[in-house]
């Protein structure tokens, strides 16, 4: 809420500087967002008046004007057509000084001497108003300095209020709060209930007594809203932000800005039969004050009249019945309508406004009447007219009943950790308003006063001693908690051992979005329908990813369309399948996932250019398991379909699917712009979580002994299935075997392959001998020949 | 006498006047060899009276001696002088970079992250994760925001359906390890939140790490310790702190805890950088904790915030651009 700091101050006006008043509210939790000056600096501007206007012998659109300073008399040339003798205006004399650096000389306009210029009220910066000079009215008087006449030396200061202190969404509130930091009494207006001088009414009808507890409407008839708004009101108002309409409008804003309460006024002649306050039908059409049409469902109160509804209560009235320049009668209202029936309702059509930001945060539930009589002494004031009795509409049932809480003396002391003195608190309770029902050594039993329906529980005083008291001021320790021993488990890799790992391999982390392009999502994976979002931000972040790998590869292509052709990207995060509906089974795997192209090594002055292939990536795939030894992943070929279907591999961990990796679609690599291949892989996080706790086994002091075998064998048969056959049948010293070649091409059947494996042998408790070794290469050789067909090269 | 004096200085410079393995050899044997010099005169040893004999021989002996030493050391300089050549011609440009694969590195907020998250881990927090997509009532009405609370226009929330969300603050996790948990609680929550947000200083994603500590007796003082402490540690400085009151839902007290900055010029402001508050009673209550036995504090704080502060990084969108020109400044 933005609010004048003068009219805060003729509220209550504490002996402190402006800065100290802003930095103070902010402590009491009531942030102030910004303070911004009231007016920009100008001076030696004067109130002018213009005796005498001519029109300019050598220019059409301008007039030459005899304009008095209350002193002496000046000749101004001025082209704004609403220049006419006996006005008066700001008048910004020679030397005056505007904005920053605009200094007004004498000067001539078309061959006529002008000295000095009279300002609309935007190049004053009071109004974004340009529509010829400021016209201000005959009372103010001539030569005085138009600064000091609008009080412009004062600053609007921008509260930005927590829904729980609606309170203080008024001058009246934020003096309020003010006057309880500073120990100061308020002097709030005066508020006297207006003479009734017609017994004209109008039959209200309240049919949602739940959801509009009280509702008071008033005529008043003959008012004059061709009236002008007082300068001193259009002022405050536009300081609080809001734009001068016509003297009725401006009032209900100017009450609701003083003391909280929406207000509204309706065109007496446009309502038929009643008032009637109630829930809208379904479909019902309003066209509102905006003039756009809407059309309302049944959870929505609205004030109607026996024929349509006229505006939806608490948040915007209807064009058709509101004050209009042919008002000469009016329907005041003043209505308390309960949050919770509002809460949610603006925001469901779009809408926010002034009245529904107060309503559905709470207004102070006794406040109408007071509110109604202040407008109606305003109009009198203003757009005079004669005033009728107020009619009331009142279910008390429905009304807020002020809380009665009551605070312990050993909770506050064991949340604040001190002990305040207890007249020290009785005195902060009392000065927010609270009634003191009963204070012992023990408690304080409260109640809180109709403004302050946010206090409810215990926490709540607590919360209001502390912030009156200064959280600063209390004091700070660190716990004394037990210390808390849990077992170092080594079965866990921690995460941030598996990122150090693919750190060292040259991997940057990415972070990309959760949220990915619908489209995309169905080009890396056709078959699964990923989860839409109801409001995306955008349509390219419209689903929620099914896998990191599109995200990564746009990465890629990010990082490709900047020069960047040696890329390693990983990213840990959770993918989504399933639907929302099925809110427990979604899966939201944890992921980790990577992407490598380029090549192998970064260029550099030793010319390895060669570029990465599966098994680097397997490299890394392998490691993350090796990480802690946490497993022996298996791999087969993969279906997946983005993945290259002769060069992909999904990643199996104790037979259990665990992700996948290889070589990304040529097709859709191509079809992204992808300019070289990329490899990804995508493994389950928990897969790669696990650890083995390693247990030492003695080390054989005897000699190792190698022994080479090279195999012609067909090429389609895995060299796993080769070692496995080897670890079945190499005999018990059998240590492990290694592939050191593999070769297929000239010198070889078209059908094979040859395969160079280097197989070891060692005995635990003696040296081996040539012929244990040999019988043991013996029934491997054989092994291998019966289950594979594999023959050693001769 | 004379004799010998004249044969070892003859020795002496002969070896070190040696250039090769070979020559060095050639002196050994013309002066220690069977027919060499020094050899020669202890065969005269017949000819010197007995009374000096002995005294003549030791004096042979050692300068044959000083000759042997002589030629040891000479030997090994040139040995060593031999390897240096050698090593010489193998001399490398050691300038040149290493061979194979340069180091990557971590995201930043992972970094910043880690960072938050050692400092509670030593103090006796433990890390607790939980679901993205989250169900209304452990979004918002366990955390006391009803339905169409204002505080709900407070964040904007991404929907799913009407009672399904991404979750829009870690605090979800919190209330799911209260569901299952009794106090004493010491939990953080890192991970990633969303809002229907985008401009200059919003990103609809961000990471946030949310901290719960409940257990008897815990006060506002404890908050304003630790969260002090925190402040100080992870910005390696004494920081002048603030704490001032404000409103979330399910924390009563509220605070809002600012850090003063100096910038460039030297000029002091205010920066807001964690929520906090005093676990809010109903919340305790709605996860199955008694608030007569037990207090708590709660606090959260954007990791994108810190780590732009950590890193000077003065654009927020950087973070989710993954251009590998700003990841890899943070090796």
């Amino acid at each position: 809420m933005k609010v004048s700091e003068n009219w805060l101050r003729e509220w209550v006006n504490p002996n402190i500087s402006s800065d100290d008043l802003v930095a103070q509210i902010t402590m009491a939790g009531l942030e102030v967002d910004e303070v911004i000056p009231a007016a920009e600096s100008f001076s030696g501007v004067v109130v002018g008046e213009i005796l005498a206007a001519e029109p300019h012998p050598n220019a059409d659109k301008l007039q030459v004007c005899r304009v008095s300073d209350g002193s002496e008399e000046f000749q101004v040339v001025c082209g704004a057509p609403n220049a006419r003798p006996g006005i008066k205006i700001p008048f910004a004399k020679i030397g005056a000084v505007l904005g920053a650096d605009f200094k007004i000389k004498k000067a001539k306009l078309r061959q006529v001497e002008s000295f000095g210029m009279l300002c609309s009220a935007s190049e004053l910066g009071v109004s974004e108003d340009n529509d010829g000079i400021m016209e201000l009215p005959l009372s103010a008087t001539t030569g005085e300095d138009f600064r000091v006449f609008l009080g412009l030396d004062d600053q609007i200061i921008d509260v930005d209020l927590t829904p729980n202190r609606s309170d203080c969404l008024s001058v009246a509130g934020l003096a309020r709060e003010v006057g309880v930091l500073n120990k100061v009494d308020l002097t709030p207006v005066v508020v006297q209930a207006a003479e009734v001088s017609v017994t004209d009414t109008f039959p209200v009808k309240v049919e949602a007594t739940e959801a509009c507890p009280r509702y008071l409407g008033r005529v008043i008839r003959g008012v004059n809203v061709t009236a002008e708004t007082p300068l001193w009101m259009t002022e405050k108002l536009r300081r609080s932000g809001i734009r001068s309409i016509d003297p009725i409008v401006d009032i209900t804003n100017y009450v609701m800005l003083e003391l909280g309460q929406p207000m509204h006024a309706f065109d007496l002649a446009n309502l038929n039969g009643s008032v009637v306050v109630r829930m809208a039908n379904a479909g019902e059409k309003i066209v509102l004050l905006d003039g756009q049409e809407i059309s309302l469902r049944e959870d929505t109160m609205v004030i109607a009249d026996e024929q349509a509804p006229l505006a939806i209560a608490g948040v915007m009235g209807g064009e058709g019945s509101g004050v209009n320049e042919k008002t000469q009668d009016i329907f005041l209202e003043s209505a308390f309508f309960t949050p919770l029936a509002l809460a949610g309702k603006a925001r469901s059509y779009g809408l926010h406004t002034d009245s529904s930001h107060r309503f559905e945060r709470g207004v102070d539930a006794s406040l109408q009447e007071k509110a109604i009589e202040r407008a109606t002494q305003l109009v009198l004031e203003i757009a005079g007219g004669q005033v009728g009795p107020i009619t009331q509409a009142v279910n008390e049932d429905a009304l807020p009943v002020a809380a009665q809480v009551t605070l312990r003396r050993q909770k506050l002391d064991q949340y604040l950790a001190v002990s305040l003195d207890k007249d020290l608190v009785t005195d902060i309770l009392t000065r927010l308003g609270l009634e003191m029902i009963e204070v012992t050594d023990q408690a304080w039993v409260t109640k809180a006063p109709s403004h302050r329906f946010d206090i409810a529980i215990e926490a709540d005083l607590i919360e209001e001693v502390a912030r009156i008291y200064g959280y600063d001021n209390l004091p700070s320790s660190m716990p004394t908690a037990a210390v808390n021993f849990t077992p170092l488990s080594e079965s866990k890799t921690p995460i941030q051992s598996l990122r150090a790992t693919l750190v060292s391999y040259g991997y940057q982390e990415a972070v990309t979005y959760s949220f990915i392009d619908p489209n995309l999502s169905k080009q890396f994976l056709p078959e699964i329908e990923p989860v839409p979002l109801e409001n995306p931000i955008s349509a390219d972040m419209g689903v929620m990813r099914p896998s990191l790998i599109p995200g990564l590869v746009k990465a890629y292509l990010y990082n490709q369309n900047r020069q960047q052709s040696r890329v390693r990207l990983f990213e840990t995060g959770r993918r989504f399948i399933g639907t929302v509906e099925a809110l427990e089974e979604l899966d939201q795997q944890l992921q980790i996932s990577g992407l490598i192209a380029g090549s192998r090594h970064p260029e550099a002055w030793y010319h390895n250019n060669e570029k990465v292939d599966f098994y680097d990536l397997k490299s890394h795939v392998e490691a993350l398991f090796a990480v802690n030894n946490g497993g022996q992943p298996t791999y087969q070929r993969s279906e997946c379909e983005f993945l290259h279907p002769g060069r992909s591999a999904d990643v199996y961990l104790d037979g259990q699917f665990v992700g996948m990796m290889g070589e990304l679609h040529p097709q859709l690599a191509k079809s992204l712009g992808a300019n070289q291949t990329l490899y990804v892989f995508d493994i389950a996080l928990e897969a790669v979580l696990n650890a083995t706790l390693p247990e030492y086994n003695a080390v054989s002091r005897f000699p190792e002994v190698r022994r080479d075998l090279a195999l012609l064998v067909d090429r389609t048969v895995p060299v796993s299935e080769l070692e496995k056959v080897i670890v079945e049948s190499a005999g018990d010293a059998f240590k492990g075997v290694l592939v050191f070649d593999v070769y297929q091409g000239q010198g070889i059947d078209e059908s094979q392959k040859s395969v160079a494996l280097g197989l070891t042998w060692q005995h635990p408790s003696h040296t081996l001998s040539d012929e244990e070794v040999n019988n043991s290469v013996e029934q491997t050789v054989k092994a291998l020949s019966e289950q594979l067909g594999a023959v050693v090269r001769g | 006498m004379e004799n010998l004096k004249q044969i070892l200085a003859d020795a002496l410079s002969a070896v070190e006047a040696s250039e090769s393995e070979s020559a060095l050899d050639d002196v050994r044997v013309h002066y220690l060899g069977k027919k060499g010099a020094l050899t020669a005169l202890l065969k005269q040893l017949g000819n010197v009276s007995a009374e000096d004999r002995p005294k003549f021989g030791q004096l042979v002996n050692e300068a044959k001696g000083q000759v042997q030493e002589k030629l040891n050391a000479r030997k090994s300089d040139l040995a060593k002088a031999a390897l240096n050549a050698k090593l010489a011609t193998e001399t490398i440009d050691i300038s040149l970079s290493g061979k194979g694969e340069e180091v990557g590195g971590l995201h930043p907020v992972t970094r910043t992250m880690e960072r938050i998250e050692s400092f509670f881990r030593g103090i006796g927090f433990d890390v607790a994760a939980g679901p993205e997509i989250e169900d209304d009532y452990h979004n918002f009405e366990a955390l006391n925001i009803p339905a169409h609370h204002p505080a709900r226009a407070m964040q904007d929330t991404f929907y799913f359906n009407p009672n399904t969300v991404l979750r829009t603050h870690t605090s979800p996790v919190q209330v799911r390890t209260m569901e299952t948990s009794q106090p004493p609680i010491r939990i953080i929550c890192p991970g990633r939140v969303y809002r229907c947000d985008s401009d200059q200083t919003h990103t609809p994603m961000f990471h946030q790490v949310e901290g719960l500590l409940i257990d008897e007796n815990i006060s506002f003082a404890d908050l304003k310790g630790i969260l002090h402490e925190f402040l100080n540690v992870f910005f390696e400085d004494d920081l002048k702190v603030r704490f001032r009151p404000s409103y979330f839902p399910f924390t009563e007290p509220s605070i809002e805890v600012d850090i003063m900055r100096t910038n460039s010029k030297g000029e002091e402001s205010w920066l807001e950088v964690l929520g906090c508050g005093m676990v809010h009673p109903k919340v305790l209550e709605m996860s199955g904790i008694d608030p007569e036995k037990y207090t708590g504090f709660a606090f959260g704080m954007g990791v994108e915030r810190f780590a732009m502060l950590r890193y000077k990084v003065d654009d927020l969108r950087m973070f989710f651009e993954n251009d590998l020109r700003f990841l890899k400044q943070f090796k």
